[in-house]
């Protein structure tokens, strides 16, 4: 006997812990979640329930379709009129989904949210209309449940703005939210039970984590220190079984490999650039060749034509300043750039400095099109770029080759001009 | 009409502008590290700290008091998608 738990009837919670049960719900059909995240067995939305010497809690609750699954095992263990305190980790809809459901039948719980989530509490809860009270907590905050103290810790971003975990203190467990968690459906509920989930719990990461790994370094912080005994995420398999090997994992995922790799003190310029004629590819090398002069600045150019997009992302999270060069055929940049371009949401860009140039035959629309994608990725332009009318000559080789210095400049600190503009001068 | 200046600490980048530009109108046209996400005063992402000149920028108005408290911000802070410029001020990202 292998003591597997098996929670496929739908309606029983677990005891995973001395009065602490899972009460989520199973969703082993759904192959793709939020549109963007693929799942080869589906998901589970974990919720659960807390009993204390003074009332029960509940955390974060399951999405709307699976409330039937969320209150027929809540009700197995515990009686609505107990509940004390319903904490919300994160807002996102497969955790909130039940919410007004259960406000409605415990309309004596106390809601405990971060101070971020306001604003989506309310913008979710609109069509549920009604006004919910709540309380704000940060980090070190605590709730009581009598003999059970549950305390917050504030891990915004991880992975959106709102996010925070709870820790029972007495127990040692981690509900950490989103964080640790993966989309793998299994009934057998723990981490030493469940198939192998490693592939799942990496994807998850790399898909959802990635763009926020300096607050996933600030929110490790919070955690390292923690006992942990187990960690409940409300995605996957309970962490019972060496939980902390993950924090050390996401410690890992969370490092650059062979960091340090451009030099500790230098800093990364990498040129793209796709060219038809070989116009686009001279100005390329130019811009290289100028912005190589600047100490401290190390410089890659690489074709687009060559690569593929996968392990550029790698590379451009890496980057400090990113130029991309594209011919503009038939009104637009080409292909390949926008592959790219579009494939940056899992890196985080802000405060990157960006450039664009590009040879054209008659209009020349590619190099502003990709300043504005650019912006609009959050990313610095500070200086605008380069258009060559088919051929570069000489002086426009030239231009380029200042261009490629500006940019460097800027990276390393050494913004050239220092007079006051006038707003009307600004293009 | 009356002007005012404002300095971008983080690109070193003074620009004169006439009084009651927002300060989103300049910082992106200079190249100034703000970043936007909504541009609209409900995300955040524009916090800006105002170094020096507190009082020479519009007052917040309660809905921006109101994502400032939400999003933690410190003392002097402000949204750049939101602050008019009415005097000199000096401003960096947050």
């Amino acid at each position: 006997m292998k003591n597997d738990v098996d929670v496929s009837s739908h309606t029983n919670a677990v005891e995973f812990d001395d009065g602490v049960y899972w009460i989520g719900a199973l969703d082993p059909s759904l192959r793709t979640f939020d549109i963007i995240l693929t799942t080869a067995n589906g998901t589970t939305y974990n919720s659960f329930l807390i009993r204390g010497s003074e009332g029960v809690a509940i955390v974060d609750t399951v999405k709307e379709n699976f409330s039937d699954e969320f209150f027929a095992r809540l009700e197995s263990v515990a009686d609505y009129s107990e509940i004390k305190v319903i904490i919300l980790n994160h807002l996102e809809p497969d955790h909130t989904g039940a919410l007004p459901e259960l406000m409605r039948r415990a309309p004596q719980a106390k809601l405990y949210i971060s101070q971020r989530a306001t604003s989506m509490l309310k913008a979710l809860l609109k069509p549920a209309g009604g006004q919910f009270e709540y309380t704000t907590v940060k980090t070190d905050d605590s709730v009581s449940l009598g003999d059970r103290t549950l305390r917050f810790l504030h891990t915004p971003f991880l992975h959106w703005p709102d996010t925070q975990c709870t820790y029972l203190e007495e127990l040692g467990v981690l509900f950490s939210g989103d964080i640790f968690g993966c989309h793998y459906c299994d009934k057998r509920l723990y981490n030493d039970r469940v198939g192998d989930f490693r592939f799942s719990f990496d994807y998850y990461y790399a898909h959802i984590m990635r763009p926020f790994k300096k607050h996933v370094m600030d929110a490790l912080k919070l955690i390292e220190p923690l006992t942990l005994k187990k960690i409940a995420p409300t995605h996957g398999p309970i962490l019972r079984e060496r939980p902390r090997r993950y924090v050390t994992h996401y410690r890992e995922l969370s490092t650059s490999s062979l960091s340090g790799e451009v030099g500790v003190t230098d800093k990364s310029l990498i040129v793209f650039y796709m060219s038809s004629y070989g116009n686009t590819a001279k100005m390329a090398e130019e811009i290289s060749e100028g912005a190589s002069i600047v100490d401290g600045v190390r410089v890659s150019l690489y074709d687009l034509e060559g690569g593929e997009t996968d392990p550029f992302v790698d590379l451009i999270e890496e980057a400090d300043a990113l130029l991309f060069g594209s011919p503009t055929i038939n009104g637009d940049a080409v292909k390949p750039v926008w592959d790219l371009l579009s494939s940056l949401a899992v890196v985080n860009l802000k405060t990157k400095i960006g450039g664009a140039f590009g040879s054209y035959g008659w209009s020349g629309e590619a190099v502003r099109m990709i300043e504005d994608r650019m912006r609009g990725l959050k990313m610095k332009i500070p200086h605008e770029g380069i258009r060559v009318k088919l051929i570069p000559t000489d002086e426009e080789l030239e231009q380029c080759r200042d261009f490629g210095r500006s940019i460097a400049e800027s990276l390393v600190g050494k913004p050239q001009k220092k007079a006051v503009i006038d707003f009307a001068d600004l293009a | 009409m009356a002007k005012a200046s404002i300095t971008f600490e983080d690109i070193e980048q003074t620009v004169s502008v006439p009084a009651g530009t927002r300060v989103i109108e300049v910082s992106e046209k200079v190249g100034a590290g703000i970043i936007y996400g909504c541009r609209e005063g409900d995300c955040g992402t524009c916090m800006m700290e105002v170094t020096e000149g507190w009082n020479n920028l519009t007052e917040p108005s309660v809905l921006e008091e109101k994502v400032l408290k939400e999003n933690m911000a410190g003392r002097h802070y402000r949204l750049a998608c939101q602050a008019q410029i009415l005097g000199d001020c000096k401003v960096k990202p947050a």
